[in-house]
């Protein structure tokens, strides 16, 4: 979707005589070569990998209206604004003035998906370079058309000059001007001189959001939509016994009943008609249902028994014979679901051998690829364009509506059909995050120092994203089924399961091993950090415990084995802010503290939090949280704050109440009541962000950040504050009374 | 069917729909209001929530017959994107959104709250936001839209008073 020019604004700043913040002088650099034989493609940064082409990421029309392509998608983390900032800062505009198209096959850059924490490195690197350039050029062109030097050149708010001679950016650059390849050494704006990146610029997309303004997909009403519901299996291996679809198709409004192997769905005229024959077809589905999911509390046991994949990821020195001590432990975390607010939605349209599919999916392109394999299509034939959705959290069934509706679309061709998921076909279908088990063993010398460390991970795949047709959930329903993809562990420096489980701390001797489970009993992929969460917590969790079997402040121990000097930064300015030795204890109270480097090459993250916990109830609560973060330089210090507290909010969620709950043969939380989340009262007390700036430095994705640290920020809080040590998440309140009566 | 009256941010509407349509429906296919959204068509999440007469009420479990002749306000009437209502313009001061898809329900909650208890303490505020759920962990930046939405609606109770 494009995010509109805010023209009327600035008219009327310009007609109240009101200065233009972009408004102040600056000499152009010197012109960039744009030569094609300039740097080899493989040698650029970021997304220029994959375009090379400045024309790709940013064009200025005649009137001198420019738009920023992006395929990297809005999924509410601010991305939208913070890529506006950035090419509004090289190109020396008020960002009002820049428009944005982002994750349209047609229209963008494949920039793949939008996961990982990788938009601003990968997309915003890119876009920054590509202004650059495109500054460069312009003021060259300038110099040229006034017959100066490129040194007399003033940019200046679309409107290049020098003393007498005026040209809008859009009389510059005309027709194929952009169409050159982007350099990695484009001259990037001094970062003390900027005057939009690095500030708390407002989401462009909020004021939508807050008045009704169509902004999702869900609000997409085209000419002539109809309307679709899906009916789930009762659970992952039922097949379906009988199911009268004659009685659905006499319903009121109902236009068509699907029926393709366990694949069925209705259009409807209109939404609630839809609603009303789902609901009927619910009652009237007869499924048979053979078990195949973990008995209660076998679910641990079972993924230590599962067929798995080894693999040694990290291995350095050699475990000392004298050592003093050795200590180990395990730590736990069940499936977990994304759990969006908005059901997942997608509005599809078959017409001829063409389909487009509007949808919140994180990657157009992948998406494309397996609609098209779906529906048998060439990949041309099918376009996909990203429209936002309620907050995903990673591989959510944003893919799987997408497919649902171009099932149903070619059942109903030449008619736009919007598929709606219910509550329980999100919560009981989409994949979610893998449950988990690390097991720690450390080593200790008589200094209380740690010569050997030991992580062993099991899990099952973090990624199971399209990929092809069978990645879908549609796709292996329907009666000539496809494949999925053979899940395989997402390799290193990034991990799956593995991510982060290589610690940061300069242990003399460590060895780590990923044990990837393929075989799912429940799908699961990417849930927002994916094995990050637990492999930080299982780390932070553990030096905490090391740091107390020691008698030796938490803080002290983890500082005594961290080398990286921006580590060492976050961890003392979280410590400070928080009060860490000024702190004294209370009943109840205790303070944690937990420490990251996201996949230990994205942003840092310190966390220092107060806890309380009832021994009475066994209720958990984080009183306040203290955060410190280096994002590398930052463009959006407010949107990097509130990805940090949502974070933290979402991981306290996580860490004390959300398990999948599910029988033989099927899911059984399918709702909100089946899965609590954190509402409001349990909400932290208080969170307090503080960041470190680093101009010049690249930037460091910021997203998943906060959600390892704030999970053993919590654990350490509460052994803190009552002396018992919770491994397994989560900590709802039977758990705590448990281990507090143990 | 049978034509059903009620009024919408000041309009009367009148839909010709099954009677036990929820509101929800009526409000987003019949009449194109974008701001009550689906959540979970159960009456556990809040997204949907919009204001019948002087209380919120959640508009997916609520049938069109029990608003018929009664006043429904969504977001939509508290103001528009560029002419943004008191409890609007807190959440875009305080950036109180990420995905953004509960907070028209956050909104109108907060509305219905503070017509009823113009100055309400943390805890109160907590307590009556605890019906509407946030995923992307936006809570305190609501709680302190709330906070200055309160002063804000004050302010415009002063300067609109005779």
């Amino acid at each position: 979707m494009t995010a509109r020019v805010d023209r009327a604004a600035r008219r009327r700043l310009l007609a109240a005589g009101g200065a233009i913040v972009v408004s102040f002088p600056l000499r152009a650099a010197p012109l960039a070569r744009t030569s094609a034989a300039s740097a080899p493609v493989a040698q650029l940064p970021g997304s220029l990998k994959s375009e090379p082409f400045i024309d790709g990421w940013i064009r200025i029309d005649a009137l001198g209206g420019i738009t920023v392509f992006t395929g990297k998608a809005e999924l509410g983390q601010g991305i939208k604004t913070a890529l506006i900032q950035v090419a509004a800062e090289q190109l020396l505009v008020d960002p009002r003035r820049v428009a944005i198209v982002a994750a349209d096959t047609e229209r963008t850059p494949d920039e793949g998906y939008t996961a990982g924490s990788h938009s601003m490195q990968d997309s915003g690197t890119a876009i920054r370079l590509a202004a650059a350039q495109t500054r460069a050029i312009l003021a060259s062109r300038a110099a040229m058309r006034f017959g100066v030097g490129v040194e007399d050149v003033l940019l200046r708010d679309g409107v290049a000059s020098a003393g007498v001679h005026r040209a809008g950016y859009g009389e510059l650059v005309t027709g194929e001007v952009l169409h050159v390849r982007a350099r990695a050494d484009a001259p990037l704006r001094d970062p003390r001189s900027h005057f939009v990146s690095g500030k708390a610029w407002s989401r462009i997309d909020i004021p939508a959001k807050v008045s009704g303004a169509a902004a999702y997909v869900q609000d997409l009403r085209l000419e002539g939509m109809v309307h679709g519901r899906v009916l789930r299996p009762a659970g992952p291996n039922a097949t379906l016994g009988s199911f009268d679809a004659s009685a659905i198709a006499a319903l009121p409004g109902v236009l068509k009943v699907v029926q393709d192997g366990r694949f069925v769905g209705v259009v409807a005229q209109r939404e609630w008609q839809a609603v009303v024959a789902w609901r009927r077809m619910t009652q009237i589905a007869r499924w048979d249902e053979t078990p195949s999911l973990p008995l209660p509390g076998t679910l641990y046991r079972s993924l230590r028994e599962a067929p798995s994949e080894d693999s040694v990821i990290a291995e350095r020195g050699t475990p000392p014979l004298d050592a003093t001590t050795s200590i180990s432990a395990a730590y736990r975390r069940p499936y977990q679901a994304h759990a969006s607010i908005g059901p997942s939605c997608a509005v599809a349209r078959v017409a001829g051998n063409t389909c487009t599919v509007w949808s919140h999916t994180q990657g157009v392109f992948p998406l494309r690829k397996a609609i098209a394999e779906l529906l048998r299509l060439p990949a041309e034939q099918v376009r996909c364009i990203h429209v936002e959705g309620s907050g995903c959290y990673g591989h959510n069934g944003a893919d799987d509506v997408a497919a649902d509706a171009a099932l149903l679309a070619r059942a109903w061709p030449g008619r736009p059909v919007r598929v709606q998921w219910m509550r329980e076909d999100e919560h009981a279908w989409e994949p979610y995050g893998p449950p988990m088990i690390a097991e720690l063993r450390a080593t200790l010398d008589a200094s209380g120092a740690i010569v050997d460390w030991a992580h062993d991970v099991w899990s099952n795949p973090h990624s199971t994203r399209p990929g092809g047709a069978g990645d879908l959930l549609a796709g292996t329903l329907v009666a000539d089924a496809f494949v999925p993809t053979l899940p395989k562990p997402l390799p290193q420096p990034e991990g799956g399961g593995d991510r982060n489980a290589i610690p940061l701390y300069a242990f003399p001797s460590l060895r780590i091993t990923h044990h990837f489970l393929p075989r799912m009993p429940l799908r699961t992929s990417a849930l927002r950090s994916l094995g990050a969460y637990h492999n930080v917590f299982a780390i932070e969790s553990f030096m905490d415990e090391l740091a107390r079997a020691g008698k030796v402040d938490p803080i002290d121990f983890r500082l005594r084995h961290m080398r990286d000097p921006r580590a060492q930064a976050v961890i003392g300015l979280a410590a400070e802010r928080f009060g860490w030795t000024a702190w004294r204890p209370r009943a109840g109270r205790g303070r944690g503290f937990a420490f990251a480097r996201y996949k230990n090459l994205a942003a840092y993250a310190a966390i220092a939090m107060e806890v309380e916990v009832r021994r009475d109830s066994g209720a958990v609560r984080v009183v306040r949280a203290v955060a410190a973060t280096d994002s590398g330089e930052i463009v959006n210090p407010d949107g990097i704050r509130n990805q940090i507290e949502g974070g933290i909010v979402q991981a306290t969620s996580w860490t004390l109440f959300e398990a999948v709950a599910f029988d033989a043969t099927r899911v059984t939380s399918r709702d909100w009541g089946g899965y609590p989340i954190l509402r409001f009262p349990q909400a932290p007390g208080s969170i307090d962000v503080h960041l470190v700036d680093r101009p010049g430095e690249p930037f460091l994705g910021t997203g998943e950040a906060a959600q390892g640290p704030a999970a053993a920020a919590i654990a350490n809080g509460v052994a803190d504050a009552v002396g018992v040590r919770l491994r397994d998440i989560p900590f709802t309140p039977a758990r705590v009374r448990e281990a507090l009566a143990a | 069917m049978t034509a059903l009256a009620f009024d919408v941010n000041g309009r009367t509407q009148s839909v010709d729909v099954d009677p036990a349509t929820p509101l929800l429906y009526v409000l987003r296919d019949d009449l194109r209001l974008n701001g009550a959204k689906f959540g979970c068509g159960l009456g556990q999440c809040g997204a949907c929530t919009v204001i019948v007469d002087h209380g919120a009420v959640l508009s997916c479990i609520t049938p069109v017959s029990l608003v018929v002749g009664r006043r429904v306000r969504t977001v939509e009437g508290l103001g528009r994107a560029d002419r943004p209502g008191p409890v609007q313009q807190a959440f875009i001061d305080e950036q109180a959104a990420q995905c953004g898809y509960c907070i028209a329900g956050m909104v109108m909650r907060a509305q219905a709250l503070l017509e009823r208890t113009p100055n309400p303490t943390d805890d109160e505020i907590r307590r009556e936001m605890a019906i509407n759920l946030c995923r992307c962990g936006t809570h305190l930046r609501i709680l302190r839209a709330v906070r200055r939405a309160a002063s804000l609606l004050a302010a415009s109770v002063r300067s609109s008073a005779p």
